[in-house]
């Protein structure tokens, strides 16, 4: 809880919600006939409108990114980090505009929301949301908000993603796509790592075929498993290393199985946690729509070829310990848009925080980040 | 750009309005931006180095993290009009291949590097007996970075080996100014040489050695 907020803190924050009636058709086939989006908004758009920036989100994150709800919130956003007055994303110059995805459970239509329909939570029901379904989704929201091109479009790992097929799609609504800790494409060992989460959740007795919510019930230790799971693939062995090491939590070992060393502890509590604030329905869809996400797919998997139209600038960013999407996986993003001539900056950031380390405050990371950042103009 | 350094203003004229260059090694962007502002020239630099990386950025330059040791691999046969290492190919693992590496993805190499066979090189290892040192190499023997150090007449050798033909060259002191004993006797009295190369008409498919 801060006593007072910090002065590079965007302050109190409130969301809104947008309804949107107009049917948006999905990569699956189905038709979500209408859906609300969930939004905060931080900074001021200005009067060309030309400011605008778009922050997409993570596997489990959300539209809170930067600021506090209330003096008593014990935490900031999750990316408080880089969005702020004189933060890497300035609020002082942009406008920032970030929202719950849709399928999401923190306030956008998701399997928790009610089925016009059947006057039921979606559930299982929900239909699978692709990457390329959300930037849709992030477009007309744009179109809400009175912006016709954003500035940048931001994000890391699963975020990083949308923002590369917001540059596909849509290639004269963006000036610039920074992608962070992100893959053109999930490789077998990725998906693998998902598809162990989702069993974890399915094979839940509380699962009940993703109809819990009837049952006034949850997959506690399905979902509480796979984050566990997802925790360890976000950290480095070094990370975990430091930052645990084999410590004990009662300084003995006491020849059972509850929690004894520090790392366990940490595991279990991340899961729990977790659980409290997460659907697992969400859950599910969110590892799909990594899964699926292959823009190359299209194109004769010639990922040169489906960036051959991109217009905007590239700042792409990697970390050196992070083996869930490691360097050379952003690489191969760079070395597309090389073969392209396109306009693209790349920055290796040597850190052993793995995956994680985009959210973190590492002073490097937020140096070349913030250089980025100042060269944008706004109008 | 109004300190810039005389190779790199050298270079400069060397190259052709609104070309395509790839700076290996760019340091802090200053020759890229150089040319984008005044000769309308695209490209890239490379870097490794933190620091420079966030002072390309700042200066609007595209820069890449690359590690020069691994080689070009990420771009494409005559892709750009020139390929540039200033000051660089003295710290490279191994420099033959990556000269061979740079005139496959640029149809012109420039590169620039101290001059081992400076007279005051020679003369600090024939009366002092100790590896020289200079404004030019600053380094001692056991922490420098310069691995592979040579004279002009070093490097022309290896040219000549490589089949790589020398369009152009100049040599500058450690103020990098010209003089007319250096233009009589580069070998001795020049401490930066700047070479403009290209591979020689009929291709080898391997290198002689």
């Amino acid at each position: 809880m801060p006593d007072i907020l910090p002065p590079d803190s965007v302050g109190l924050v409130t969301p809104q919600t947008h309804k949107f009636s107009t049917p948006l058709a999905l990569d699956c086939g189905r038709t979500l006939p209408s859906y609300e989006l969930i939004y905060e908004t931080y900074g001021t758009l200005n009067k060309n409108h030309s400011n605008a920036i778009l922050i997409c989100h993570a596997l489990s994150s959300d539209h809170h990114a930067a600021g506090y709800y209330s003096m008593q919130d014990k935490k900031p956003g999750w990316w408080d980090t880089c969005i702020g007055p004189s933060k890497p994303i300035d609020t002082n110059r942009f406008f920032v505009v970030s929202l719950n995805n849709l399928g999401g459970c923190q306030g956008s239509t998701g399997p928790k929301s009610i089925n016009p329909d059947t006057g039921k939570p979606y559930g299982p029901d929900f239909p699978i949301i692709t990457v390329r379904d959300w930037v849709k989704s992030q477009a007309r929201l744009g179109d809400v908000l009175g912006i016709s091109q954003w500035a940048a479009v931001i994000g890391g790992s699963l975020g990083g993603m949308q923002a590369l097929q917001w540059a596909i799609d849509y290639p004269k609504h963006l000036r610039h796509c920074v992608v962070i800790a992100a893959a053109p494409k999930l490789t077998a060992q990725n998906i693998a790592f998902n598809e162990v989460a989702r069993q974890a959740i399915l094979s839940d007795p509380e699962f009940h075929a993703g109809h819990y919510y009837q049952h006034d019930t949850v997959p506690r230790r399905g979902l509480m498993l796979a984050r566990m799971l997802g925790h360890i693939t976000y950290l480095s062995e070094l990370g975990m290393r430091k930052k645990f090491g084999r410590e004990l939590r009662e300084g003995k070992i006491n020849f059972g199985f509850d929690v004894e060393f520090q790392v366990e502890s940490y595991l279990r509590y991340q899961g729990s946690s977790f659980v409290d604030r997460f659907d697992a329905n969400t859950y599910l869809l969110m590892t799909k729509a990594l899964d699926y996400f292959d823009p190359a797919s299209e194109h004769n998997n010639n990922l040169s070829a489906a960036l051959a139209k991109v217009l905007a600038q590239f700042l792409i960013i990697s970390f050196t310990s992070d083996w869930r999407f490691s360097p050379s996986r952003s690489r191969q993003i760079v070395k597309a848009l090389l073969y392209n001539t396109k306009n693209v900056s790349y920055a290796e950031i040597k850190a052993h925080e793995g995956h994680d380390a985009f959210l973190m405050p590492i002073p490097h990371y937020l140096r070349i980040f913030k250089s980025y950042m100042q060269q944008i103009e706004d109008e | 750009m109004m300190d810039l350094r005389t190779d790199l203003a050298l270079i400069s004229e060397w190259i052709a309005e609104g070309s395509h260059v790839l700076d290996l090694g760019c340091g802090d962007g200053t020759l890229l931006a150089h040319l984008r502002d005044t000769r309308s020239v695209t490209g890239y630099g490379l870097e490794i180095d933190d620091d420079n990386i966030a002072l390309c950025l700042q200066a609007r330059v595209n820069v890449i993290h690359t590690d020069l040791n691994q080689g070009l691999s990420d771009f494409a046969d005559d892709s750009f009009d020139y390929v540039v290492m200033t000051q660089a190919i003295q710290t490279i693992h191994h420099p033959d291949k990556l000269l061979m590496e740079m005139l496959r993805v640029g149809r012109q190499g420039i590169v620039t590097f101290p001059n081992v066979g400076h007279w005051h090189a020679r003369v600090s290892l024939f009366f002092g007996g100790v590896m020289p040192t200079s404004r030019a190499l600053p380094s001692e023997w056991y922490d420098t970075e310069n691995i592979h150090l040579c004279t002009l007449r070093d490097f022309e050798k290896l040219c000549e080996e490589l089949d790589i033909e020398v369009l152009q060259r100049a040599v500058v002191d450690k103020r990098h100014h010209s003089s007319w004993f250096m233009r009589l006797m580069p070998n001795l009295f020049g401490e930066i040489a700047l070479y403009r190369l290209r591979s020689k008409p009929v291709k080898r498919i391997y290198p002689k050695k």
